[in-house]
């Protein structure tokens, strides 16, 4: 087990700052999610901590000792990735017996080991396939056993799930988070996907533009967002930002209600909204419009849950409302947060 | 709707050809047809008239034919002459062939990666693959000349031999079939590279990495993941260099014509100064076919064996 650092990380290819300065310290056997979009940065920052990648400048330290000049092999690391990338002409025995041999295992330890490890994760049966005879689940099962078998410090997995179809990805996600549990290596997980970052992270590092935006719990990243990014990547549908005239203002979709939907008449902020379009996702029910009044011509979405029961209709302008301790305030310039005002 | 009807009619009366084009079953056959015609009569013909001469009593100057079964072979193999041919052919192409494999996979890893004027030596490797190679090869007779060896030039001026100490390059037996070895490695070299280039850049760069932080060391991660990814592709390459290296002669031809003392003949040479210089077509025709059996079955083996290695 170990606990990593990045000091002052930069990767630059050419003029793209790839990673500008990154400062990020993990716990002892945390679950660490490096979120955001495509192109954020986030891999690359992964491969540097691997060693896959020569670091600009900055310094990476793993359990204390700075690796920027160790190789991949000398870091105590494993690492998954979105391919697998698992040896196609071994057997899977053979590809999980692999960094054992390569790390010069006793021979007779070996079986041993890779029968351990094939057993975390149910695939005993699997041992004398190829990789292309396997299902997509399986070949995921068997790079984590792989990256396991050694015993690393630092587990680091690059989108493993996402060339999972959506069901297997959610069973996935589940064992892969109670297996980190039960062995308590310290990961790095880097994910695009917000359900699976909430899901699985002890924090999620949101980044963009090579910068981490915010560091937090995924209570704390949702509830409280740093910045405008934070506030709008997560969510699904994105927070409604409204301008008001010194600052942003924003509140999430499932806060928007209807008037009688609110328990408590109190602290509530009553705004016009005008419904144009309502889509049913079964537990939800998305409805999209405009906001009259105060906010003409504001585009703002309000998230229902099936549990809401006010009649609410397309075309009509009804009377909604958010509680003011929903609202979030930001920076006009900057996008950071700023203190709350009167709305 | 009258014109519709004729607008829908028309075309494919006056276009019918068009259509032809637009079916798999005619445009397959038709766009395949030049490239048969060109195998069956310059490749086809003349290999099945080598094999009818090869059992027949033609020679230059005689109008007449006749079938004399397996005379030929048996009265050419056993003389010393072809002994040492087959013996110099086997020598040529299996060495040339060891020499170009291994150069290659360097070569070729070597300009995998990413360094300046990298085009310049890919232009350069790929220069003795694109020049005429009669003309390559006399470049290279002046080189290992007797005389003008530039070699031999500069070895004499930084000292390492003496004047009267010139090695004779194409002069001495061994020197002579490391000569020649030396010279068609050289023209081999290329394309063997650019094939084992081509296979190395299909490997997914996922899988480098995945052994990197496996902790493979550069050699484990050479032969076990590199090579075995490569393997059909790699067999490919060995087997167009040595059906290559076992019927060519263009590289003997001009530096040493078989000589000295018929230490570097192999078949193929053989089979030219017997059947065209020497007239007797019916024993060149057997000469040149005698090794067609094995490297059938070499072909035969080597691509059961890409086929089965195929990994993906």
């Amino acid at each position: 087990m170990a606990i990593v650092e990045t000091r002052d990380v930069r990767k630059h290819f050419g003029d793209v700052h790839a990673v500008d300065g990154v400062n990020l310290t993990t716990k002892e056997g945390e679950f660490l999610v490096l979120l955001g979009p495509s192109g954020c940065g986030k891999t690359t920052l992964l491969r540097m901590v691997a060693g896959l990648e020569d670091p600009t400048g900055g310094e990476i330290l793993i359990g204390g000792q700075v690796v920027n000049d160790l190789p991949p092999r000398a870091r105590k690391i494993a690492m998954v990735f979105q391919s697998y990338a698992l040896y196609p002409h071994m057997r899977v025995f053979d590809n999980i017996a692999f960094p054992l041999r390569a790390q010069g295992v006793p021979r007779a330890e070996i079986p041993h080991k890779v029968e351990w490890a094939a057993g975390l994760f149910g695939i005993e049966k699997l041992l004398h396939r190829k990789p292309r005879e396997l299902s997509g689940g399986e070949r995921q099962r068997v790079a984590l056993a792989r990256a396991v078998v050694r015993e690393p410090a630092v587990f680091l997995l690059d989108e493993p799930l996402s060339n999972l179809d959506a069901k297997l990805r959610t069973s996935a996600r589940d064992e892969l988070q109670q297996f980190q549990r039960r062995i308590g290596t310290t990961t790095i997980y880097v994910t695009h996907d917000q359900v699976e970052a909430m899901g699985l992270g002890d924090r999620i590092a949101v980044m963009q533009g090579g910068k981490v935006r915010q560091i937090g719990t995924p209570q704390e990243v949702y509830d409280e967002p740093a910045d405008t990014f934070v506030a709008g990547f997560l969510g699904s549908p994105p927070m409604n930002l409204l301008e008001i005239p010194d600052c942003l203002v924003g509140f999430r979709p499932e806060h928007f209600l209807p008037k009688e939907a609110h328990e408590s008449r109190d602290g509530l902020l009553a705004l016009k909204f005008h419904i144009s379009r309502i889509e049913y996702l079964g537990a939800d029910r998305l409805l999209y419009g405009a906001l009259e009044g105060k906010f003409p011509d504001t585009k703002v979405i309000s998230k229902l849950a099936s549990t809401v029961s006010t009649p609410v209709q397309p075309g009509k302008t009804q009377d909604f409302a958010v509680r003011e301790k929903d609202f979030r305030f930001f920076d006009r310039e900057t996008g950071l947060r700023t203190r709350p005002r009167p709305v | 709707m009258a014109t519709l009807e004729r607008d829908l009619r028309a075309p494919a009366a006056g276009r019918r050809f068009g259509f032809v084009l637009d079916r798999p079953e005619w445009l397959g056959p038709l766009m395949i047809a030049p490239a048969v015609l060109y195998i069956v009569a310059i490749v086809g013909l003349p290999f099945l008239l080598a094999l009818y001469y090869s059992v027949s009593d033609i020679s230059m100057g005689r109008r007449t034919l006749g079938f004399v079964g397996l005379k030929n072979f048996i009265s050419v193999i056993p003389t010393s002459k072809f002994q040492t041919s087959l013996q110099n052919t086997f020598v040529f192409a299996i060495v040339s062939q060891v020499l170009v494999i291994i150069l290659a996979n360097i070569l070729a890893l070597a300009l995998l990666k990413e360094f300046r004027g990298k085009w310049v030596v890919r232009l350069l490797l790929l220069l003795p693959w694109v020049a005429p190679i009669s003309l390559g090869t006399i470049g290279w007779l002046w080189i290992l000349d007797s005389i003008y060896s530039v070699i031999n030039w500069t070895l004499e001026a930084f000292g390492l031999i003496t004047a009267d100490g010139w090695p004779m390059y194409l002069g001495k037996p061994y020197l002579a079939m490391g000569s020649v070895i030396t010279v068609h490695v050289w023209r081999l070299l290329p394309l063997a590279t650019v094939i084992i280039l081509a296979g190395l850049t299909s490997i997914p760069k996922d899988i480098h990495d995945a052994a990197q932080v496996d902790g493979a060391s550069f050699w484990r991660h050479h032969f076990q993941i590199t090579v075995p990814l490569i393997r059909p592709i790699l067999l490919v390459a060995l087997l167009f260099g040595l059906v290559f290296a076992f019927t060519d002669m263009v590289v003997i031809f001009v530096l040493t014509r078989g000589g000295p003392y018929d230490t570097t003949q192999v078949l193929a040479s053989l089979a030219f100064f017997t059947g065209i210089q020497g007239g007797d077509l019916a024993e060149g025709a057997a000469i040149a076919i005698f090794l067609f059996p094995l490297l059938l079955a070499v072909a035969f083996v080597f691509l059961r064996i890409a086929r089965r290695s195929e990994v993906t």
